[in-house]
């Protein structure tokens, strides 16, 4: 059995408890939470032992693995205090807020053998495993861009204070929405070298933004493009779609369904035809032992727990691709802004000159 | 319990299949009339329960069978609560405990927020619970509800926390103040019965897929099929076409034939649809 000790309940932190309490092979020690009215609850109804500091659990129940789902901006020192006394990590995203920190932190879990994972459950949506098999199997051709793109109904009127709406906590949906379109990308095709063009609008909040778009730019000439909008009341929940295009067709996956068009078919060994083919979720999708919100919610926990009993520390998720996310979120913070290209910036000096020296000489100019 | 159940998916843009087609469903019934007219076609064709969430939109449902009587004057509402997205989308916005408080009653009884305020103080689950059943059920006033479901977000939370004791509450509230039996939505349906067992409520009415690929049937699709075949339990159907990737006649069949499931759950949008899915259950139900 391996034993198991959960700091934050939150949304994803009570999401995570039931789905490692079910686990054939864990063993729930400890909870943890600053919220003493939840854990009353909890020990009271589910008999767990409850804990407000999480150091304090760390050192009394030694568990072999910990989770970690409370705001971002705990993740660096929570992370960095398991690493320290030998104990596995899974942790939510976004994984650490400051790069140099998460450097550090990606070293040392690296340094230490211990198994390392962040929470970026559409790795394990088999809709966009699919979709990463049939890219890397190059069924596309050669990749020239990518799309990203997250919508859902979080923030949808000007009011609202938890720390995902608090912008030094980690709140926005640039680390809350867009890193996941960001981390898919980074899955299935690569890493940015390169953003530009970045704009992080605010709808309805006040302290961070509710819309983010940017342009990735690759070193070999590839481009991407990512939006997110976190106000978009139209979709029922979050929903998450990429599409990548290639000198052969283009492939297009949310959680439900891949859609690939290929231009030269068929593809005789993939089973696809020239044209449109559809994958499903309901042909892709495997059972898991246990069900709450989605596979991919099982299926990452499980992942971490049988690489911990294999002791295999290059997981779907490490920490080293979460900084990889993190990396690109800096950046697309950064460039946001850097200054863009004004309209007065082109026409200026052609107002000016007509203001300068008249309609007449505007005239002689252009009959010259 | 009806054999054949309406459901409500294909009003509230939920397709497990295809977003797309969500999307084009969400569309097509955004006008409460559209809504309307596809339930009478079904109670036209002799399916008499729908089975539906919470959600706002089925209050105007409700308004119009309470405003015409004789039109529906058997017509029966199997709620499923909580509309789980309605939550989800508050804790986000602003944390569990402010989530909670903005779906306890506000109107109608003061004494009802005194005692919510105090539940909370007191940590008293019981009562924090049953307000939230009675604010989930305001909307059904004065219409039959002889089953009261917990969906499966919910169901499925608790069940893997090991809250046991809430299924217990939602059991006895729903039959002591509605008269009505408990059923329990699951993608764990085996899990939830040893639960359930565990807890002695008996012959429980459990909703859950059951599918001939298997299709979101946790425990895998042989601890399902025994469960139906040996366990005292009332089984419902749902998901039998694994959103469209199984035939109606294969999947009908593979649920029809096995006995002791009492009812099966389906959506649809024309009554070509809904006709043609009746007549093959009622003539695959003949034993």
């Amino acid at each position: 059995m391996i034993r198991v000790a959960l700091i934050g309940l939150g949304k994803m932190g009570l999401s995570h408890q039931a789905i490692i309490n079910s686990h054939p092979d864990v063993k729930l020690v400890a909870i943890c939470d600053t919220s003493s009215y939840v854990l009353d609850i909890l020990n009271k109804y589910v008999g767990i032992k409850c804990y407000t500091d999480y150091k304090k659990m760390l050192r009394e129940e030694k568990p072999d693995a910990v989770f970690i789902a409370t705001p971002s901006r705990y993740h660096g020192e929570m992370v960095k205090a398991a690493l320290d006394m030998a104990i596995h990590v899974f942790c939510e995203k976004p994984f650490c807020l400051d790069l140099d920190e998460g450097q550090r932190l990606v070293e040392l879990a690296e340094s230490k053998n211990l198994v390392n994972q962040v929470g970026y459950h559409y790795r394990f949506v088999e809709a966009f495993q699919e979709m990463k098999r049939l890219v890397d199997a190059k069924v596309i051709g050669q990749i020239h861009h990518v799309r990203a793109e997250a919508y859902g109904p979080v923030v949808l009127k000007p009011k609202g204070s938890t720390w995902r709406t608090s912008k030094n906590e980690g709140g926005g949906c640039l680390y809350d929405y867009a890193c996941h379109g960001i981390d898919l990308v980074n899955y299935i095709i690569g890493r940015p070298d390169a953003v530009g063009g970045s704009a992080l609008n605010k709808i309805f909040s006040r302290d961070v933004e509710d819309e983010v778009y940017a342009t990735f730019f690759y070193a070999d000439g590839k481009t991407g493009q990512i939006a997110a909008n976190w106000s978009d009341e139209s979709l029922r929940k979050m929903s998450t779609n990429i599409t990548i295009w290639g000198t052969n067709g283009k492939i297009s996956a949310d959680r439900q369904e891949v859609r690939i068009f290929l231009r030269d078919g068929p593809n005789v060994a993939l089973n696809l035809n020239k044209g449109w083919n559809t994958r499903y979720t309901t042909e892709l999708t495997q059972n898991v032992w246990y069900y709450l919100r989605g596979e991919e919610y099982s299926e990452q926990i499980n992942h971490f727990i049988q690489s911990i009993k294999v002791g295999r520390t290059d997981t779907r998720s490490t920490f080293r691709s979460a900084w990889d996310a993190d990396l690109v979120a800096a950046m697309i913070i950064k460039d946001s802004e850097s200054s863009h290209v004004n309209a007065n910036s082109l026409t200026n000096q052609k107002a000016t000159s007509t203001e300068k020296n008249g309609v007449l000489a505007s005239i002689k100019s252009l009959l010259s | 319990m009806e054999r054949i159940l309406f459901g409500d998916n294909q009003f509230f843009g939920v397709n497990h299949m295809s977003e797309e087609k969500a999307r084009s469903q969400a569309l097509k019934f955004q006008d409460i009339n559209a809504v309307i007219n596809v339930l009478d076609d079904a109670y036209d064709e002799g399916i008499k329960v729908f089975m539906c969430t919470t959600h706002e939109r089925i209050a105007e449902v409700c308004d119009h069978i309470r405003a015409n009587p004789e039109r529906y004057h058997d017509y029966q509402f199997y709620p499923c609560m909580p509309y789980a997205h309605k939550y989800a989308n508050a804790v986000t916005e602003v944390g569990i405990l402010d989530a909670l408080r903005s779906f306890l009653p506000e109107e109608g009884a003061l004494n009802a927020m005194l005692k919510g305020g105090m539940s909370l103080a007191k940590k008293d689950v019981e009562g924090i619970g049953q307000l939230l059943i009675d604010a989930e059920m305001k909307m059904f006033q004065n219409l039959q509800t002889p089953v009261i479901f917990l969906q499966n977000v919910v169901t499925d939370l608790l069940l893997g926390l090991g809250f046991k004791e809430a299924f217990r509450i939602f059991a006895d509230h729903v039959k002591n103040k509605y008269n009505a039996e408990p059923g329990f939505i699951t993608m764990n349906m085996p899990k939830l019965l040893d639960v359930l067992d565990e807890l002695k409520i008996e012959n429980p009415i459990i909703c859950s897929n059951i599918n001939k690929i298997g299709f979101r049937m946790c425990g895998g699709i042989d601890a399902y099929e025994n469960a139906i075949a040996t366990r005292k339990f009332r089984p419902i159907a749902m998901s039998v076409f694994a959103s469209g990737a199984i035939s109606p006649q294969q999947a009908l069949e593979y649920v029809c034939q096995q006995e002791n499931i009492e009812s099966i759950v389906f959506g649809a949008s024309s009554r070509a649809n809904i006709r043609q899915t009746k007549q093959l259950i009622d003539q695959l139900s003949v034993k």
